[in-house]
């Protein structure tokens, strides 16, 4: 099944040049149900783990996963850890596995995973492999019953402007480009085989309410909340600092111009007199005052991130609150009853 | 080596235990969605000339003795009519590696697909004997012969006659399949073959409240016929539906609507914080790349 479907792509590779663009994620039962454990059981220590699967078409399946042993920060374990991975990689090809690295997934807490180091794990891996995503699970939403799976990718023009490392303001106005344009999500579809779907139906309990259903109607909410909203101030408070920084560049740019201007006009002056003395005017600028350095822009990613961030908390507290609303209002009907 | 046995008495050897004081003479095995998932996955990439897939089951003994499998990984085997060999290399380290990420883990049996046990599982469940003191032995019927998909667990204690050893008798010991991580993430989504979307926060939420709207529905046609006489009442049941209509809180209406219209305020408050938080973020947008006037 596995040599079938690796001629398949290869035919692919042959005949397009360009992939299509990546439409949906396709995982397996089986690899969410991994994921899920490896995050739970090491939660709230932050986990990661590798993503095996094929990519067909504007379709990535994601077929089996394996999780990364958490690492200390010591030299020895860099090779450790490559030689895991070969060794997995190695003993899941010999039980027919696909063994293709698709990407990786990471557990988050509270959602708030968009940190430089994930832009950077995207640029390793795509150089690497033509199309990777990263699946991101939040163990914390889990608890409120909801399955908190999302799949994202890097949008194209951001990795042409993070390769370039050029961040200014002009650059992003030219290519009108937003903090939304940075993480692309991708629906995710779940599919399983049949047999484990014939095991699944008559695993499953006659009981029409099940513990996910016990989990999303428990009104305490308030824990996920008031963490939520401590990240928020947090993130708003490294915000309003990128900003500052921003503002700060500004005034120096502003200051430096009108420096330039009174100095270009003492120049002007002095070199009319000269002329008017017959002497050789002086040029009119001069690279060996300070005054003419110019200044670096400050990159912006820092603070699209937080406001991706931001955003994300936004969304999770409307979600949460729009469950709480049903909730109370469920109870005021038990309760008049 | 199938289990045979003649008029002589035979001598039940139960498994040494010397250290350890937890596996008691009849255990149960709890078993996790995932361990079923991962099963049934090595089932459908086996090799074509394999009629059945061996592995490993991981997992640890919890202290009153039963013991809790979380995890497992296939092993490759040939397997003709007389012999049985594993590769124990490549068990070794797929063991090795799954106790970097999860040290807790550890050997507690092995699995096989197929019905039933046969000469060759003995065979192999020795060599499992000689890793971990009395493995279990999990059978997951993937050809679904009687029409359905059994799961069974053993362990095996030794029939021996006197000094000579017999036969491995295999006994099965009930499992506990808990579907608890399957049910948080949906039987819906695991069951279909092909789930189109997965369902985000008020979706789920509409599914549930559905589900406890039928839970209601039904007992009240319980309760309904039960007055008229139709069903013959049972005391248990009553029980649990005085105890559910009695668990709701009992505050005076006042208190109670006022309890709901104040978390109703905190909701709407922290709902219209987000919305100035998105409007700023816009707002700082448009200023951070807006068109320097110099």
């Amino acid at each position: 099944m596995a040599t079938m479907a690796r001629s398949f792509l290869q035919a692919i590779s042959k005949d397009e040049a360009v992939a299509p663009p990546l439409r949906v994620v396709q995982i397996e039962g089986l690899a969410v149900l991994k994921i899920i454990k490896h995050c739970k059981e090491f939660a709230p220590t932050l986990v990661t783990g590798q993503l095996l699967g094929l990519d067909v078409g504007s379709v990535l399946e994601v077929t089996n996963c394996f999780p990364f042993p958490v690492r200390d920060d010591d030299e020895e374990i860099e090779a450790d850890g490559a030689n895991y991975q070969l060794e997995m990689m190695r003993c899941l090809r010999e039980v027919n596995v696909d063994n293709n690295t698709v990407g990786w997934y990471q557990s988050t807490v509270l959602g708030s995973y968009q940190t430089v180091e994930l832009i950077e794990t995207f640029m390793n891996y795509q150089e690497n492999i033509k199309r990777c995503v990263c699946i991101i699970y939040d163990p914390s939403k889990a608890d409120l019953g909801v399955l908190a799976l999302k799949a994202l990718k890097l949008s194209d023009s951001f990795m042409d402007l993070y390769r370039a490392g050029n961040f200014t303001g002009d650059k992003l106005r030219e290519k009108n480009f937003s903090w939304m344009d940075i993480f692309e999500e991708i629906p995710i579809k779940v599919s399983n085989s049949a047999l484990v779907s014939a095991f699944m139906t008559e695993l499953e309990t006659d009981a029409p309410v099940s513990q996910g259903d016990y989990d999303r109607l428990q009104s305490s909410t308030t824990p996920f909340l008031e963490n939520n909203m401590e990240f928020l101030i947090k993130c708003m408070d490294d915000l309003s600092m990128e900003q500052q920084k921003f503002q700060y560049y500004y005034r120096n740019l502003s200051r430096q111009q009108a420096q330039q201007q009174a100095w270009l006009q003492k120049r002007r002056t002095e070199n009319m007199a000269r002329r008017s003395a017959g002497e050789e005017p002086l040029p009119e600028e001069d690279p060996s005052n300070p005054i003419f350095k110019p200044i670096p822009e400050p990159s912006r990613l820092e603070s699209f991130l937080i406001t991706n961030q931001v955003s994300n908390f936004c969304g999770q507290i409307n979600g949460v609150a729009g469950q709480n609303f049903s909730r109370l209002y469920l109870t005021k009907a038990l309760h008049e009853n | 080596m199938a289990a045979t046995n003649d008029l002589t008495v035979l001598q039940f050897v139960t498994p040494s235990s010397t250290a350890s004081t937890t596996t008691t003479p009849v255990l149960t095995a709890r078993i996790h969605p995932l361990v079923i998932f991962n099963v049934c996955d090595c089932f459908v990439r086996r090799p074509d000339s394999a009629e059945r897939v061996i592995g490993t089951l991981l997992g640890s003994i919890l202290p009153d003795g039963t013991v809790d499998i979380r995890n497992s990984y296939a092993v490759p085997h040939n397997e003709s009519s007389d012999q049985v060999a594993v590769d124990i290399d490549y068990h070794h380290n797929m063991l090795a590696s799954h106790l970097k990420v999860n040290p807790k883990e550890v050997i507690v049996g092995w699995y096989s697909t197929g019905a039933g046990v046969n000469g060759g599982s003995a065979l192999i469940h020795d060599f499992f004997a000689r890793e971990v003191t009395n493995p279990i032995h999990l059978t997951v019927d993937t050809g679904f012969t009687n029409g359905e998909g059994t799961i069974k667990a053993y362990v095996s204690s030794n029939l021996s006659l006197g000094d000579r050893q017999l036969a491995a008798q295999f006994q099965e010991i009930p499992v506990d399949l808990r579907m608890v991580d399957a049910e948080r993430v949906g039987y819906d989504v695991l069951k279909a073959t092909a789930v189109d979307k997965l369902p985000n926060d008020m979706e789920g939420m509409e599914l549930t409240m559905e589900r406890l709207l039928t839970l209601i529905n039904d007992v009240y046609k319980y309760v309904d016929s039960v007055v008229e006489g139709q069903t013959s009442p049972d005391n248990n049941i009553g029980r649990f539906i005085a105890e559910a209509v009695s668990s709701l809180p009992k505050l005076p209406p006042q208190v109670f609507d006022n309890v709901v219209n104040d978390s109703l305020q905190d909701q709407l408050l922290l709902l219209y914080l987000s919305s100035i938080i998105r409007t700023q973020l816009s707002l700082a947008e448009k200023l951070n790349t807006a068109a320097q006037m110099l």
